[in-house]
């Protein structure tokens, strides 16, 4: 195998052969993987979810994950955010020339490890190489399908006014973790990536619990970008008691430090869930059984005040609103 | 509730207005929610202690000036890149290809200027006594390196003459913590010497609520008053060190506050000796002072005139992501701070 991706690995030749036989079959396969145009399975009872996202992280290794990695959790965590059971993904890769064959090695052995974990299965792929400098690194793109098993709806648009607001963990590790990993500011702290597959919790949950109102992932914008999305979808206000808020020391001092708001920053292994309060209990035991969600945090409730905004209960006693989002904090997190 | 916070909202009086100088005080009260807490007898002042604030529209030109006809890298803490200038701005300016470089420490300009040999690097230096030794530093790094092409474009600010000015706006200054820990509290005494009463805050919950509940206390004396607040960090010395440093490098002169004027004796700026680092004479900057015509009320804000939401522009013609007025850039503006917590006070 060559040191070095060139553009004839992407030239649907031998080399690209090579490359799937070499580095994507080997840590990818399954039975349904294909070398054919597309992949064959068979149907599954219920309704199908589909779901696809695009990764372009900089750098494409941190501190708890890798890209690949990255690409298999956002859509299987986007899929199991409906409710539904992951089963296939696809991936498209778009590798820069020059790209090391070893740095993708890693990529792709992430990606099957996490698509084992998660119990999802890639079942076809695309390579593209692009020359020198039209790409930075390599871009995944991944796309997946799920079925919903049982009766189970889940949207943004439900939450109702006294729903308890579930965060199943610490805020802004990801984002922090990125951000560190540029070495852009000379801090040094010890933050790892919470990238996680959190399917299992969902469907967990949602078993136990069916009356769940939403479930959603907090990736990019953070988890004060869902709070705000919810209220606008849901016609609601939300109240948060900003203590609550789970925040690992060394990202509070590193945001301390930065001026960022620990909110907004991007989780990739974080859900927000939001159940009728007298759901809250069983929830939070289910989720706090389950490793990926184990630190489950109740932080807030729905409310019929001040609707389309987001309200902190302060620490001296005051209430102050959760700033919008808007400001684009990072660019490329995932 | 914590016995401070009872004072503050318990309070029945004369009205008292106490006016918060520096902008992170400013935003951590709104962050906090502290308003709210308050009794409706107390009004809370934002006044003019954030830097980027009372940057005037000329001093943008300058720095666009320097980016676009001398080429310079223009180098910059965040925040000031959107502030307007009179017609234009440095994100502008950058949208049409200046070199713009967003900095976190002064002294990584300076290490521009050493990778660059090639290019001018300016650090456009703006800020109060916290900030001005750091700027000084980054001089003094460029001058032991026998680093040429560096220069700072100064428009640093002091406070003492600026609190003279606006005394009449205030019953009380809640001193800024940091400015006195580097200058101590020399200038606080001489403030009450004239009549002015303050305490110098710290910038937590805590140190806020106790600060602004020692105000209503000794208000409620009837004599002017200095309290330190915060005297885990300010001491009476000040920093020595600091104050050494910022001398040997700095020299007093006039400067102009956006919204407010000319306030004599305001504000610092490089001894001619060391005018090799001074990008004004380095470059020979024309001078881009103008009348500078805007419907922007932010000059009243700052005095205490006028509420954020009572300038027209407020939230309509003016927002963070299309300031009209400086104080709606910085996350330590008033208006900007009002934009993103009011409507709960």
């Amino acid at each position: 195998m060559d040191e070095r991706i060139t553009l004839n690995h992407g030239s649907g030749g031998h080399k690209t052969s090579e490359l799937i036989a070499d580095i994507f079959k080997k840590n990818l396969d399954n039975e349904y993987f294909t070398a054919d145009d597309a992949a064959v399975m068979p149907a599954p009872e219920g309704r199908i979810v589909m779901s696809t996202d695009g990764f372009i992280v900089s750098p494409w290794e941190f501190p708890g994950g890798n890209i690949g990695k990255l690409s298999v959790c956002g859509t299987v965590n986007d899929i199991a955010c409906m409710g539904a059971r992951p089963l296939y993904l696809t991936c498209s890769y778009v590798i820069e020339e020059g790209f090391a064959v070893a740095d993708l090695v890693r990529i792709a052995e992430a990606m099957g490890e996490t698509a084992r974990k998660a119990g999802v299965k890639i079942v076809a792929g695309d390579t593209k190489v692009a020359g020198k400098g039209q790409v930075d690194g390599l871009f995944i793109t991944t796309a997946g399908v799920g079925v919903i098993e049982n009766d189970v709806s889940l949207s943004g648009s439900y939450a109702k006014p006294g729903d308890s607001i579930i965060v199943t963990g610490d805020v802004g590790r990801h984002g922090c973790a990125i951000l560190l990993a540029r070495d852009e500011y000379g801090i040094e702290a010890d933050v790892t990536s919470d990238c996680a597959p959190l399917a299992d919790a969902a469907l967990a949950l949602i078993k136990a619990v069916p009356e769940t109102h939403v479930i959603r992932d907090s990736t990019r914008g953070g988890v004060g970008t869902v709070l705000y999305e919810i209220c606008d979808q849901s016609n609601v206000g939300i109240e948060i008691v900003s203590d609550s808020v789970p925040v690992d020391p060394a990202v509070k001092g590193v945001t301390g430090l930065l001026g960022l708001e620990p909110l907004y920053l991007a989780c990739e292994g974080r859900f927000v869930v939001i159940v009728p309060s007298e759901f809250e209990e069983k929830a939070m035991e289910i989720l706090r059984s389950v490793e990926s969600t184990k630190d489950s945090v109740v932080i807030g409730k729905v409310v019929s005040d001040h609707q389309g905004k987001v309200v902190m209960k302060t620490p001296v006693g005051g209430m102050t609103f959760l700033p919008p989002p808007g400001k684009e904090l990072l660019p490329r997190i995932c | 509730m914590n016995e401070a916070a009872k004072i503050l909202q318990e309070y029945k009086g004369p009205k008292l207005r106490i006016m918060e100088v520096c902008g992170t005080h400013t935003h951590e009260i709104f962050k906090l929610g502290i308003r709210g807490l308050l009794s409706p007898d107390i009004e809370l002042i934002s006044g003019p202690g954030c830097p980027v604030c009372v940057t005037a529209a000329d001093y943008i030109d300058e720095a666009c000036y320097l980016a676009r006809e001398k080429n310079c890298i223009i180098t910059t803490f965040g925040d000031l890149v959107k502030v307007p200038g009179q017609k234009t701005s440095v994100s502008k300016e950058r949208a049409d290809g200046a070199s713009v470089n967003i900095v976190y420490s002064p002294q990584d300009a300076a290490l521009m200027a050493e990778k660059n040999p090639d290019r001018e690097v300016v650090f456009l230096s703006v800020g109060f006594e916290t900030t001005t030794p750091s700027d000084v530093l980054a001089v003094k790094y460029a001058m032991d390196k026998g680093i040429k092409n560096f220069s700072i474009l100064t428009a640093n600010k002091t406070m003492p003459k600026a609190y003279e000015a606006m005394a009449s706006a205030t019953d009380c200054y809640l001193y800024p913590g940091h400015v006195h820990a580097i200058t101590g509290t020399k200038d606080c005494y001489d403030m009450l010497a004239k009549g002015t009463s303050g305490v110098i805050a710290g910038f937590t919950g805590p140190e806020l609520l106790t600060a602004l509940a020692v105000c209503v206390k000794k208000s409620q004396e009837g004599e002017p008053f200095l309290v330190n607040c915060y005297p885990r960090v300010v001491k009476d010395e000040g920093s020595p060190a600091a104050i050494k440093l910022v001398d040997e490098f700095m020299e007093p002169c006039d400067a102009l506050w956006r919204g407010i004027g000319d306030i004599p004796m305001s504000g610092v700026k490089l001894r001619s000796k060391y005018s090799e680092f001074d990008a004004r004479v380095k470059f020979d900057i024309p001078d881009m002072r103008e009348e500078y015509k805007t419907p922007c009320r932010c000059g009243d804000v700052l005095q205490g005139k006028i509420k954020s939401y009572e300038c027209p522009l407020f939230g309509k013609a003016c927002t963070p992501d299309h300031p009209v007025g400086a104080c709606m850039v910085s996350d330590e503006g008033a208006c900007s701070a009002y934009y993103m917590y009011g409507g709960l006070i």
